[in-house]
Order: C-alpha cells, then structure tokens, then sequence
C-alpha cells in the first residue's frame, strides 16, 4: 500500500477521491473561477514539468513571492513534486531583505506576482543574488523584459506540456521518489532580533499537524478557508496549503486586498483564522459606525449587544438563562447578531481561531456572545505550528488551550514554555549554532515564551522570557503583559513600557487614530493629523484614565504590583515596520525602539522633565526618508497601593 | 488586440484648421498629425484653444476652415456619434459619468456601441441579447481589473473621491475599445500620488492596447515624461510642435508659459 507522505501525493489521492470538490477559488473579473482538485493536480503538473524542462533539480530552491492567488500555491506543490523546496517570502520586503534570503537559501528559480515584485527579483540579481530564472503570473507591464530569464507562467506551464509529451512518466516518477523526511518548506521567520532565519519543516511534521488539527476540529473536504493572510507565514502555508491538501477542504483567494471583507461575505469561509488585531479593528468600525446609525437602529443594537454579553456566552455554553432571555436573545439574533455576523463575513462560520497576541477579555466576551465561535490556539513556527488549542467546551479569553494530541508542552524551571513534538521542525537551515540553541540537553524546543499552566491544565502565556525583566528592587517585570492590558483600550493602538532594572515603569503610547480620531469629532476637538492629535491635553487625559485603570488592575497582582505605570508619552509618530520599530507582523522591537528613543526614555525617568523634543526619522513608502520633530508632553499618573500591603 | 504598437502611419491629420465663435479665433490655422500608437499631447495656457481642438478632432465642433483626415478620410464635418463608431473615444475635464450609476454601469455604458441587439431582446433578457451582455461584461470586467478598481465595482460614481471619478472615466472611455482616445486634463485637481497612478494607467493603455493618445494636460512635468510628441497652442495659434525635449528648450514656449519681460 502507498502511503501518501508528502503534499504532491495527497494531491494525487485528492485528484482521486475528490476529484469534483473544489480545490481552490480565486476571485477574478467580479466571479469567482473554481478549480477543482482534478484541475489543479493538471495545473501543478503542467508547471512541475515546465521547473523540470528549465533545469529545476532535486533540492533547489523556488522562491515565492506575492499575494495569495492560485499559481503562487500550485507553484509550492509543483517545486515539492520534482523534490525541490518552495521558499514563500514577504511580499512587502524591500531589496535589502530579499538579498539576505535569496543568498542564504542559494535560490536560483522565483515564482513572482507581478512586475513590482519582478523589478525587486531583478534589482537583487544586479546586486548580486542568485536567481537564474523568474517566472512571472500577472503578465502586465511585462512584455518587454528579457525573455531569456523572465517567463510567464502560461509559457512555462506550456514547456510543461512538450516536457511531458517527450518524457512520459517523469512527473509520476519525480513524485514517486519524494518521502515524508523530505524539505517541505523552508519559512524565514521575521525574527525580532537579528538575521531572519531559516525554519526548515518536512513533510512528515506538517501532515503530523494537519491531522491533528483536522480531527480536532472535524475538518473536512466540506470546509473552505480563506487565503489572505502573508504566504511566508506559517499559519498562512498551513491554512492554505498543508491542512487544504490534507483535507482537501477549499481555498477561497480574494479578488484583492481592498475586496477581501466583500469577498469574504459572499464565502462565508467555516474555517477562520483572524488576529486579535483585526478583530479590535473590526469592533472599533462597528462601534464607531453604530453611532453613526439612526436613532432607532442603535437603541436596538445598544439593547441586544448589551442582552448579548449578559447571556449570550451562556446561551452558546447550553447553560439555562429563562425563557424570556432565550427568547430576548432569538430577537436579537433576527434583529442584530445575525445581520452583524453577515456583515463581518461570519454567517458559514463554524471556526474562528486566533491567536498571536493576547485578546481583550471585552472583546473576545463581545464576539462570543454574537455567535461567534472564537478560540484562542497557540504555537510557532518552529512547531509547525500549533501546539494548544482551546477545547470546546472550555473557551477563555485569557488562557491558550491545552495542548494537541501527540505533542508534549511543558513549563521549564526558568518560567519558559518548551514542548516536543512530531511536528516540530527539522533545523534552521544552514546555521546548526541557531539549531543548538533552540533546543535544550533533553531535546525539549525552547518557545522563548513565559508561561504557566492554570488549575484546568490551560496554557497561559505571559510575555516572551527575554522580555521579562525586573524592576531595580528585584520584583517581577512584564512588559507585554502591561502593554496588552494598556492595548485592551479601544483608543491605545501600541504601547511599549520600560522597567526592566529600573525604579519604575513607564509607558510609550501610540493612540488608535480611528478610535481617538472619531472620540475627538464628536466633542468638537479639530485636528489635521495623528502627530495633532496625539499632543493634544484631553487626549492624554484620556489615556492617562487608562492607564491608572491598568495601575489599578496592577495593583491587586501580588507579583506586578511594583509593576504600575508612573509616568508616560504620547508617542508624535505611530510605530512602523518600515523604521524597523516593529516586526512585518507587527510585534514590537524592544531594542530599537529604546535605541531610537534613548533621549525620550531618559526624559522619562528624570522627573524634573515635563516636556521634551524630539527629532525622529521616519521611511516612507517608496523608501525615502525624513523625519518628524515634536515637543512631547510628559505625563505622570496616579499608583495605588498594592492589596496586599493595605491589608 | 495585444499587438505591439508600431509607431509611424499617420491616424489622424490637421490641417490648417480654423474656428471661430462669432469675432472669437478659437482656432487659428493649426496644422498637425498624429501617428498610430503614440501619445500627443497638447499644452498651452488657459484659453490656448486645447479643448476646442479635441471637440473639433471628435465632431462636437465643426471647424470653418482646414480639413481633418482620420483614418485615410478626410472630412469637414462629422458628428460626434459618427466619430465614437469609427473609434474615437474621450473624457472631459470636468467629470461626466451618471453620478448615481454604479462604477460597473458606468463602464458597461462605454460598451453601448458594441451592443447590436434590439430591446425586445433586451427586455427578455434572452438568447442573443444574454449573449451580449456576458461578453460586454466580461470586457467591463477585464477594464476594471486593468483599472484596479475592483472594490468599487459596485459602489454609486457620486460618492467616490474625484481621483477615482477620473479612472472610471477613463474605464469608460476604454470600454468603446477605441484606436484614438483623447483625454481632456485627465490629471486636473489630482494630488501627486493620483498623478503618478494615472500616469501609469495612461502608459499602460498605450504599451498594452496600442491605444493612440491625445492628451490635453497642464502639468508640464507629466507631459514631458509621458508624451512623444508635444503641440502647443497659445491663443488659437501654434507655437511648436516636436519632441518634449525641443518643446522644452523652445524660447517661445517659455515665453506664453511663463510671460515676457516687457522692458
């Protein structure tokens, strides 16, 4: 009996047993084009032997790079049948960032978009890189380049067809020789410290997670997903690319980026994977809208939400809440949640994981209650990916899950999550020291996260043990643990504290300009621009609410109580990925934000200090670069005494 | 439709022509050409009489003096919906699309002289009439996705910001599949970013349809970097015609555009 070990062999069987089920669908010229799983296993295989016929061998690499459509995924299934290994990458990296990877896998064939992402493939080969051939799909603006080295899709997957005609069999044979042990993917992690890295994921570990996932959920070729989230993310090759073909379930790519909420609602996807930070989004849009609604409307939405988040998670427990609430509730799911999950594109939905970030108890609370089925997971790249997820029946806002069938999770004596697992990866690729390191004497993988188990064997995470500091007195500091409590305020969008062996903590603040901005319209506060905006008094009175709210909270934490906040800023520009301030994931970068602001923090710590200006330089999109200066107001807040020294 | 534009025959020539309204010399003997595949632009200062010389390329005016040939055949009149059958299409300065159609109907609009059907078909919405419609919406489709103006397909024209009103006109004028488009100020009132995408649009048209061009704009810069051949009127009269390159250089260009010293 064969066993299907690899993804190009459970295309096969899904060209087989599913022949008819669609595999993907893409969004294009207002319709959405379907390919079943007997279509796509046509396309891959028309494109496998057109890599084949230009020289693709065992073991190269083919670099990925572009939004999610179609081609850009049969593109990894065709590199991984002839045994070569697919490198997605970021489509939002610039030159610099490409040239780092593209020499350090040693690529020599590329898969791209469109002509942007062809003029960056051909600026890092000038500068140097490796790539041999490029392969374009959106032929646009491309007619003129050189035909020796780049090629559109259809006339490589034309090469494909004359390959197989003179050399019958070989595609079957390619596959043939693939075994799970072998390279699936190699996922360069964005990394908030140093080089990128190489994460290097078999086939064998991938299908290990895909089952696990499946079974869990109950996954099958019914579901569909959506493809809109960066391809050189894990979560994205997963959802999209190893549990699709493990499943066969179908593949949704939006038309654009712009159309992704539109299309998203016509699919109704059952199977969602969404951040804590869309969903913030999303909720401050519909409350800001809301307010923006007809008298009556609101009345009746400000009712039922407010009916929802008393018995709402209840009534989806099974818990018994009367007969008038349940009734109450039937009403509002006509009138308010139902329409309200439409709208947000969750009306087929069965599943919405998120994960990444810590979630606001409001607001996982608020998405529970209308009927959405929010479950927090947790996991890594190295771990191919997850590792917990929430069971249904015990659902919180605050904890991660408990771990997936098969796979170890455990704390270390230093507070440190480490697990093991058959899903774990291989190595990082070319580069054994970072391999080592990863993994401690007993061969448990470090997560470089704190975290503690709670009396129900959940996973809490707390912060990223690197982070965990300490304040100058000795006592516990976790800096993301605060900034996530700040972050829970629909008007703070980032916040960045600073303790770690210092007398105490102070905060960094970027304010949400849609939240803020709307805040502001309706008191008549006139502003033209976030830097305005930010400085203005009763903004930072608002913020400074907050923050003694989050002191407050502090307080009552026997560990964090030394831990609250004393004075803050309000940050003049919002932090970006392209100053190198926060990852393309958009995690904070600790050391190049204190860097950045050295002069701002010391401000910070001297009390004498209640303003300072300061000079930033920012990168604009194109690349250029100026900078922004401003006289920031800082603030001091209110702490309160920690319960256990009042008692 | 994809083929490479080859730059050479003439489409369209001017000559001579004059217009007048009442005393008014709108129009003072000018005398230019326009060859498949380029993109001609005209400039002059306000009043230079570069909308009248697209209302009398497209028929809407009717010149007293001079002849026009398009396409081999010369004509002294012709109306503007004889111009739009034989290939001609335009925007204007000012937006002129159905404001409370949506961007999709809009363009489907741009199609009307490609629909042959009668409207008992229409009305039925059967056989060939269906037919028709399909593929009149899949050219819309193909504009829009060429436009990348996918999200606001289905969005009323009158609420879209202005730099989006000038796309769809543009999508509109495409959708007529003309071999001479003239395009009246397309980038007025745009910031920089908007420019630089119609720009871009403009290019694209012509290296990707093989659509001739003439275009009427204002900011130098842009028709410096996208045009091959400039014309420039000033007062009904023309000062010069050539490449961007020798319109830059010429003194008396300088002169109308940025004024004498009179001492």
């Amino acid at each position: 009996m064969s066993v299907d070990d690899t993804f190009p062999k459970l295309l096969e069987r899904n060209a087989r047993s599913f022949s008819h089920s669609p595999a993907i669908r893409e969004k294009e010229f207002g319709i959405w084009q379907t390919w079943n799983w007997s279509q796509v296993s046509v396309e891959v295989q028309a494109l496998a032997n057109g890599l084949a016929a230009m020289g693709f061998k065992r073991g190269d690499k083919l670099f990925i790079i572009g939004t999610n459509h179609p081609r850009m995924y049969w593109a990894i299934c065709a590199a991984q049948s002839l045994g070569g290994i697919p490198v997605p990458t970021y489509q939002d990296a610039v030159v610099e960032e490409l040239i780092y990877v593209v020499d350090h896998a040693e690529v020599r064939f590329a898969i791209a978009e469109d002509q942007e992402q062809v003029d960056k493939l051909l600026q890092v080969c000038e500068q140097g890189g490796t790539i041999e051939q490029i392969i374009y799909d959106d032929e646009r603006g491309l007619r003129d380049y050189d035909p020796e080295r780049v090629h559109s899709f259809v006339s490589v997957q034309q090469k494909g067809r004359d390959y197989a005609a003179a050399n019958p069999g070989a595609y079957a044979n390619a596959i043939a020789q693939g075994s799970g042990s072998d390279i699936a993917v190699l996922l360069y992690t964005s990394g908030t410290t140093g080089r990128p890295k190489g994460v290097v994921l078999t086939h064998e570990s991938l299908i290990f997670g895909s089952a696990r996932v499946a079974e869990l959920e109950n996954l099958s070729v019914e579901d569909s997903v959506m493809a809109y989230l960066p391809m050189a993310w894990i979560v994205d090759h997963f959802l999209c690319y190893t549990l699709a073909y493990y499943t066969g379930y179908c593949v949704c790519c939006p038309e654009s980026e712009s159309t992704l909420l539109h299309d998203k609602i016509e699919i109704g996807p059952s199977f969602h994977f969404t951040s804590p930070r869309v969903l913030e989004g999303q909720r401050t849009d519909i409350i800001t809208r809301m307010e923006d609604a007809a008298g009556l409307k609101q009345k009746l939405f400000n009712f039922f939400v407010d009916h929802a988040s008393k018995f709402g998670i209840d009534i989806h427990s099974g818990k018994s809440v009367g007969f008038k609430n349940r009734f109450l509730y039937w009403l509002g799911e006509i009138y308010a949640y139902g329409p309200l999950r439409n709208a947000l594109g969750y009306t087929k939905t069965r599943i919405t994981w998120t994960a990444g970030e810590a979630i606001g108890p409001d607001m996982f609370d608020f998405y529970r209650s209308i009927g959405i089925n929010l479950k927090q997971v947790y996991g890594q790249t190295e771990a191919g990916p997850f590792l917990t997820a929430q069971p249904h029946d015990a659902v919180r806002s605050d904890t991660v899950g408990v771990p997936l069938a098969d796979v170890d999770v455990k704390i270390d004596d230093n507070g440190e999550v480490i697990f093991r697992s058959p899903g774990a990866f291989a190595e990082y690729y070319k580069n054994p020291d970072a391999t080592r390191d990863a993994k401690n004497s007993e061969g448990w993988i470090l997560t470089g996260d704190a975290g503690l188990f709670d009396s129900e064997g959940q996973l809490k995470i707390i912060d990223r043990i690197k982070d965990v500091g300490a304040l100058s007195d000795g006592s516990l500091f976790a800096p993301k643990f605060i900034e996530n409590k700040l972050k829970f305020f629909a008007h703070i969008l980032e916040a960045v504290t600073f303790g770690h062996q210092r007398d105490q903590v102070t905060a960094m603040i970027n304010i949400d300009l849609i939240a803020v901005g709307n805040w502001a319209e309706r008191r008549n506060i006139a502003y033209a621009s976030y830097q305005e905006l930010a400085a203005r008094p009763e903004v930072y009175s608002i913020v400074q609410e907050s923050i003694e709210q989050v002191n407050m909270d502090l307080s009552r934490d026997e560990m964090l109580s030394n831990s609250q906040i004393t004075r803050f800023v309000i940050l003049h520009k919002e932090l970006d990925a392209d100053d190198g301030e926060l990852t393309r994931t958009r995690k904070v970068r600790r050391r190049i934000i204190a860097e950045r602001y050295d002069g701002l923090i010391d401000a910070l710590y001297d009390q004498n200090q209640k303003r300072i200006s300061v000079e930033t330089e920012v990168t604009f999109e194109d690349g250029r670069k100026g900078s922004i200066s401003g006289d920031l107001e800082i603030r001091d807040t209110k702490t309160f005494q920690s319960a256990k020294k009042a008692s | 439709m994809l083929e490479t534009p080859q730059q050479g025959d003439v489409i369209l020539s001017v000559e001579d022509v004059s217009l007048s309204f009442g005393g008014v010399k709108a129009l003072n003997s000018v005398t230019f050409d326009i060859r498949k595949g380029e993109i001609r632009a005209i400039i002059g200062p306000n009043g230079a009489g570069k909308s009248s010389m697209l209302n009398v390329i497209n028929g809407f005016y009717h010149p007293q003096h001079g002849t026009i040939t398009y396409k081999g055949k010369t004509r002294s009149q012709m109306r503007p919906h004889e111009a739009a059958s034989q290939g001609i299409a335009r925007t204007f300065q000012n937006i002129a699309l159905f404001k409370g159609m949506t961007t999709l109907d809009n363009i489907m609009t741009g199609r009307n002289l490609k629909m042959k059907t009668n409207m008992f078909w229409q009305a039925l919405y059967m056989g060939p009439a269906k037919r028709e419609e399909m593929q009149n919406r899949e050219a819309v489709e193909h504009i829009i996705d060429f436009l990348d103006i996918q999200a606001i397909r289905k969005k009323p024209v009158g609420k879209l910001p202005y730099g989006l009103q000038k796309r769809v006109e543009l999508g509109r004028a495409l959708a007529a599949e003309p071999d001479l488009l003239l395009l009246d100020e397309p980038m007025a009132g745009m910031n920089s970013e908007e420019k630089e995408d119609m720009s871009r649009f403009i290019i694209d048209v012509n290296t990707e349809f093989g659509t001739t061009i003439v275009l009427i704009e204002h900011d130098m810069s842009v028709v410096m970097d996208i045009s091959d051949r400039v014309v420039v009127l000033d007062y009904g009269k023309q000062l010069a015609d050539g490449l961007p390159n020798e319109i830059r250089a010429n003194q008396e260009v300088i002169d109308a555009y940025l004024g004498i010293s009179h001492d």
